[in-house]
């Protein structure tokens, strides 16, 4: 669905991804994972478009991702960040429905999707007329959620959708996220510094460290055949969440 | 369509708009009559005897045909070259001012020179209207007796005097700078003031000599003691009319009304008729019909204007000043500001200019537009415009660039077109900035267009600018007043507008 091909990018002379090989399956879930400054975040940015590769390719279904294509494309992804980046001056409905109304939608067409939008992803309805302020942080993340699959988009872009959550609701959107992701099979990236997270989503985990694939695989490969000295040590660094995870496997 | 054609739309649409409204100004400021025959401009310089003559030349032509009176346009330059381009079609001027200011590079040596030059630019001269009203310099009579100065040339031992001149007296060329070289004077002390400020400042013991037009009235009222101009420098000035030739063709019979005055009226008449305007605070319309109905037996109606219709006279035409011009740099500074913050290169370059015409003073703005776009409502809707362009333009800018980056990036990754985001996303969320500067934008406008009235623009500036003149107080206030209530009133109607406006999400954050 998503391949990389020698992507390099750079920021300030100073390399964010070094020659980047990467392929995302569709329908699968991929999870970024590293190190604060790897290029985790790089990569989201580079498939959506908000920059462009130094060099190499990225392709999308097949197509390359040109600057002429990119509002066409963009239409069929979408992208969460941490703080929702929610816009203040729309209420929640507006938000979601944002897209499907500028590309003129019918509004009964328009309120059936929000309606199993909200009920998917489990949106209290009397909550969609208020402001992003009038929301809690997971509510916010929700309709954030909402907004990114409006138009039923390929692909899923998650740049650390549960960072700024504190642990309780973080664990329950965890299950919704991943139930809702297994029934609405689409592609997944998601980016996280937290290996348990990365683990509970992940199909595929990539391991990244400035800038460049250390390893990419199951949690349980890295483990058992870490690929170099690296990997140990980022596992061994959180291996609370590991340990509790080998009880129930 | 790029971001690029979109914003050079938006301004090139934005400058014909300015373009329109400046000429429409221009229109309004020119007056129309109705009768196929056009209406009459009598001008005047801005000083009272000018005034009072504009008004006796006003109310001659208007038993003939329709005539109106722009008054105290300005200063020398500024009234004859409106009248050269046919802004106006005829005002009172001297002898001694065409001799030795207006055509003093051609050094005219008779009055036929003169008729000949005045007929190149399409003028003509009438005959003197009878009296002289010459420059003098004056002192406190008791200041005088005690330092014992007589004549102009014992003012050479005098060097620490304290010297307030009228600003044009300190500019012109047959002025104090001729003046100080003829005599030798060595005064160091020496400013431009507005006359009439001079002669008050004289009666506070702040000014111990100044210049004197021979036939005003404060020369007794103050008890001046007026210096004898021993070496013979100032010429004489005789007052006259000057005006457009064609008026011969176009207003004969107003012409001719208007020459009665050739030799009617005497020094002491006109001091008289000063002196009635300025000390007795009678209005100069009803001053020039009572000397018309008296010495030359003409009856013209002559109501001094009541002070509610001078009200809203006076703020329709500051209205018109503020609207238009506000108007016209929102549309254009906004799409400006947009700009700016979409190429950071070229904001430098929009900020920086908008900037500079910023620092230019008021003033100098309004003198600056008279060449290019003549006296009037027109040339101030220009430097208002001006004026107003940068608190929009940088908050505009600011409001833009001071949205968060992931609010940015977002509406970029739903797929929105630049001029989606933009009106959707970026102007809402820039709004309340925006509406801020063009608020403060408003505030300084409602300001400044009380200056307006010094290129003949009117507004609550004429009621300030002929308190001055006239040293009314109750004048003044009744420009400075609404003046200022009216930018109480923009400021409460901004506010009101910010609810209407901003959405309601980034106010109930605002709350938060």
């Amino acid at each position: 669905m998503l391949e990389l091909s020698h992507v390099t990018k750079h920021y300030a002379g100073t390399a964010a991804l070094e020659d980047c090989d990467l392929n995302m399956a569709s329908g699968e879930t991929t999870v970024l994972i590293g190190p604060s400054g790897c290029g985790k975040s790089t990569i989201l940015r580079l498939i959506i478009g908000l920059q462009l590769p130094d060099a190499g390719q990225i392709q999308f279904a097949g197509q390359p991702l040109e600057p002429a294509k990119l509002p066409a494309l963009r239409q069929r992804m979408g992208y969460v960040l941490q703080d929702g980046g929610l816009f203040p001056h729309l209420s929640a409905r507006g938000n979601v429905t944002l897209m499907a109304q500028h590309l003129g939608w019918a509004s009964q067409r328009i309120d059936a999707r929000v309606e199993e939008l909200a009920e998917l992803t489990h949106f209290p309805v009397d909550g969609l007329d208020r402001f992003p302020v009038q929301l809690s942080g997971g509510q916010q993340q929700r309709v954030s959620l909402m907004r990114a699959l409006m138009l039923d988009p390929e692909v899923l872009l998650l740049d650390e959708p549960l960072g700024a959550l504190d642990p309780m609701i973080r664990f329950e959107l965890q299950n919704d996220l991943r139930d809702i992701f297994s029934r609405l099979n689409k592609t997944v990236v998601m980016v996280t510094h937290d290996l348990a997270e990365a683990a509970f989503f992940g199909d595929t985990i990539v391991l990244l460290r400035d800038g460049r694939i250390i390893q990419q695989g199951t949690l349980r490969q890295m483990l058992h055949a870490p690929a170099d000295e690296f990997v140990t040590r980022f596992i061994h660094a959180q291996r609370a969440p590991l340990e509790a995870m080998e009880e129930h496997p | 369509m790029s971001e690029k054609t979109t914003v050079g739309k938006q301004a090139v649409m934005g400058l014909r708009l300015v373009l329109l409204l400046v000429i429409s100004g221009c229109l309004l400021g020119a007056g129309n009559s109705p009768a196929d025959q056009p209406t009459l401009v009598v001008g005047s310089k801005n000083f009272t005897e000018g005034v009072v003559l504009g008004e006796l030349a006003r109310a001659l032509a208007s038993t003939q045909s329709t005539a109106e009176h722009r008054q105290a346009l300005g200063g020398t330059r500024l009234v004859f070259n409106a009248l050269v381009s046919g802004e106006i079609d005829v005002y009172a001027e001297y002898t001694g001012t065409l001799t030795h200011e207006i055509l003093a590079q051609q050094k005219p040596e008779s009055r036929e020179e003169i008729r000949d030059m005045l007929a190149e630019s399409g003028l003509r001269m009438s005959e003197s209207l009878g009296f002289r009203d010459n420059f003098a310099l004056g002192m406190p009579k008791a200041l005088a007796k005690r330092l014992g100065i007589r004549r102009v040339s014992d003012l050479r031992a005098h060097p620490e005097l304290v010297v307030r001149f009228g600003t044009e007296f300190m500019e012109r060329g047959d002025g104090w700078p001729g003046l100080r070289q003829h005599y030798g004077l060595p005064q160091q002390d020496v400013l431009g003031v507005e006359h009439d400020l001079a002669y008050r400042g004289m009666a506070a013991g702040d000014v111990e000599l100044t210049d004197l037009y021979t036939t005003d009235a404060e020369i007794a009222y103050y008890d001046l003691f007026t210096l004898e101009d021993d070496l013979g420098y100032f010429p004489p000035y005789e007052a006259l009319l000057l005006y457009r030739a064609e008026l011969a063709q176009t207003h004969p019979a107003a012409l001719r009304a208007m020459l009665g005055l050739e030799g009617a009226i005497d020094e002491a008449q006109m001091i008289a008729m000063n002196a009635r305007v300025k000390l007795d605070g009678v209005q100069e319309n009803v001053v020039a019909a009572d000397f018309l109905r008296a010495e030359l037996a003409v009856d013209v109606d002559a109501k001094a204007t009541r002070r509610i219709d001078r009200f809203f006279r006076n703020t329709g035409q500051h209205l018109a000043l503020v609207i238009s011009s506000l108007t016209a740099a929102v549309l254009v500074a906004v799409p400006l500001g947009i700009a700016a913050a979409r190429r950071p290169r070229l904001a430098q370059v929009i900020l920086g200019v908008v900037g500079v015409a910023q620092t230019i003073p008021a003033l100098a703005l309004l003198v600056f537009m008279i060449p290019l776009f003549g006296i009037g409502a027109g040339p101030a809707v220009v430097a208002l415009f001006f004026y107003s362009l940068l608190p929009i333009v940088r908050n505009t800018h600011t409001g833009l660039t001071g949205i968060p980056l992931p609010l940015r990036e977002s509406a970029e990754a739903l797929g929105l077109s630049s001029g989606a985001r933009l009106r959707l996303i970026e102007a809402p969320l820039a709004a309340p900035s925006i509406l801020a500067g063009i608020k403060t934008a408003a505030v300084i406008n409602v300001g400044a267009a009380t200056l307006g009235a010094l290129i003949g623009a009117g507004g609550y500036g004429q009621p300030i600018l002929t308190g001055i003149r006239l040293d009314d107080t109750s004048l003044i206030l009744e420009g400075a007043v609404p003046a200022a209530v009216l930018a109480i009133g923009v400021q409460w109607l901004f506010e009101w507008a910010e609810r209407a406006v901003i959405p309601a999400g980034i106010r109930t954050q605002k709350r938060a």
